[in-house]
């Protein structure tokens, strides 16, 4: 009986240390790892704190970080206000039987990678693309308008990326919601306008803000857009810390910049923790 | 009034959708041109590019490459993510909270971060870069997912199903093979298309990752050097496809799924 026992004991820990092993071995160690790293020197070892003052007295670093917050809080606010009324229009006048399709193809292109994504809208806004060619062909412009390689083209990129994530978050959030609130709203004599303002958008606040989160990180996290679309003119964050490890093999300092930009992912957690509770359904 | 602001917001919202879909149109249509740049104006339908494309031996063995790594990396996720979320909802485990916090902890940090600490221990533990490096890598990105869509949909209904075989005298490894992963498929299927999804499109990890073989978005990647190119659209426009055929197996699987 005791074996039973034992067993009955095991198994549980037997189902869930595959995971938290991998867990622990390929996502916290690296994590240790990275840290180590960050305090030594690249050249010869030793124990150093020079990667991160570095950073903070070097100001063409502390220009990247600066770049990296304000495209992210620009794609972040553009991206928000762009999604919402898209998603309420998707809610509330597209059919009922209708929705589905019409979220699915709202988000069809959100599937494919960011490095096609990326490309294709270096298609779309080159010197000779699509967008050039139409307003040079209808005479709006003589000359074609440097589009491509700009921090326009990279917010554009980002835009179109969040936008079809936030209409997912945003569309979720209204259809979550009782209608009853609005009754109970209209009935109380409020207009279509004073019932948004004051029931329906701070209800959708948790929606909103989960999708601002999840914008803010993965916009900020990321190397393919702005390399593809922005061009070197302006380096963001993720474009320094891959110059360390493809120009010069600098591990110490790209570890000590992937650190500081995981400290701001943290900031920004921390910041909206109280609206991200991901709850079991 | 009331007509006028409801044509608005029609028109608002084929502009939005005209906006998400400008750049694939553009990928997909200019794809299918003959001449040797991806430009306006469109001069009539042509597979050319598309000959180009599996006749290069590169992207070909990428594109293989790509579908070994994200059907491995997915059924590693799956299975792990699926015995986890078994072991978390039907056992009371001591930190559990803590725990669970942990499998899902990778969700909240940035691909390039994650490949980042991988190459630095790899280096360091002297694992050369190779396909299965970056295969771990997505193990690390899609187990949290796996994890997270299994555990949310393991219910009460389930719970009862597996008691009442157990009544009836099955083995523990009995009621999960029988009973628990038959009962789950639908999530299960679900977390696979989803990881197989966010594998077959990953680069950055891939790119820091591998070296000499390597999966399709890094060579995809190499292509761009060339500048505007119908051989990028082209193969651009196949792993779209591909995308999308997960993606409905993915609505399929977990949001038909009806409650009896």
């Amino acid at each position: 009986m005791s074996v039973t026992g034992n067993n009955a004991r095991a198994l549980p820990w037997a189902l869930v240390t595959p995971a938290l092993a991998w867990t622990l071995l390929f996502f916290v160690l690296p994590f240790i790892a990275m840290g180590f790293s960050s305090l030594t020197a690249h050249e010869g070892g030793g124990f150093t704190l020079g990667n991160y003052s570095q950073f903070f007295t070097d100001p063409s670093y502390w220009r990247a970080m600066v770049n990296s917050l304000e495209v992210t809080a620009v794609v972040t606010v553009i991206s928000i206000l762009l999604a919402y009324p898209f998603a309420w229009i998707l809610a509330e006048m597209v059919p009922e039987r209708w929705q589905r399709l019409a979220l699915m193809l709202a988000v069809l292109p959100f599937w494919t990678s960011y490095v096609v994504r990326s490309y294709s809208w270096l298609l779309v806004l080159a010197q000779n693309g699509v967008i050039n060619r139409a307003l040079t062909g209808i005479g709006l412009i003589g000359e074609p308008l440097q589009l491509a390689n700009t921090r326009f083209a990279t917010v554009t990129g980002f835009v179109h990326f969040f936008v079809m994530l936030l209409t997912l978050t945003i569309f979720a959030n209204l259809k979550q919601l009782s209608p009853s609130y609005r009754k109970a709203a209209a009935d109380l004599g409020a207009g279509p306008i004073r019932t948004f303002l004051h029931v329906v958008l701070p209800l959708t606040l948790p929606g909103i803000m989960v999708g601002a989160f999840l914008t803010f990180v993965l916009c900020i996290g990321d190397y393919i857009t702005p390399q593809i679309l922005g061009g070197n003119n302006e380096l963001v964050m993720p474009q320094l810390v891959m110059m360390q490890i493809g120009r010069r093999g600098d591990f110490p300092l790209a570890s000590a910049l992937s650190i500081i930009l995981m400290a701001l992912v943290t900031i920004a957690y921390l910041a909206c923790a109280r609206w991200l509770k991901i709850e079991r359904a | 009034m009331r007509a006028a602001a409801r044509f608005a917001a029609w028109v608002y919202a084929i502009a939005v959708y005209g906006f998400i879909f400008l750049p694939v149109v553009v990928l997909v249509l200019f794809s299918l041109q003959a001449t040797s740049f991806p430009i306006p104006p469109f001069t009539g339908p042509s597979l050319r590019w598309y000959q180009a494309v599996l006749s290069d031996t590169r992207l070909t063995s990428a594109l293989v490459n790509s579908l070994l790594v994200a059907v491995l990396s997915s059924l590693a996720s799956v299975t792990l993510g699926f015995l986890s979320a078994w072991g978390f909802s039907r056992f009371v485990l001591p930190g559990s909270a803590f725990l669970r916090g942990l499998i899902t902890l990778p969700l909240t940090v940035s691909y390039l971060i994650i490949g980042m600490g991988l190459l630095v221990l790899f280096n360091w533990a002297g694992v050369p870069k190779s396909l299965l490096a970056a295969g771990i890598g997505h193990v690390v990105i899609n187990l949290p997912l796996c994890f997270a869509i299994i555990y949310s949909q393991m219910g009460d209904h389930q719970i009862n199903i597996e008691r009442a075989a157990r009544d009836l005298g099955a083995a523990e490894w009995k009621v999960l093979l029988m009973i628990t992963v038959p009962v789950m498929a639908p999530a299960i299927f679900a977390g696979f298309f989803l990881s197989m999804t966010f594998s077959w499109d990953e680069f950055v990890i891939s790119f820091l990752l591998t070296r000499f073989e390597t999966t399709l978005p890094v060579e995809i990647w190499n292509l761009l050097r060339s500048g505007l190119n119908p051989k990028t659209n082209a193969v651009g426009s196949l792993v779209f496809a591909v995308s999308i055929v997960l993606v409905v197996f993915f609505e399929l699987t977990l949001l038909r799924r009806k409650p009896a």
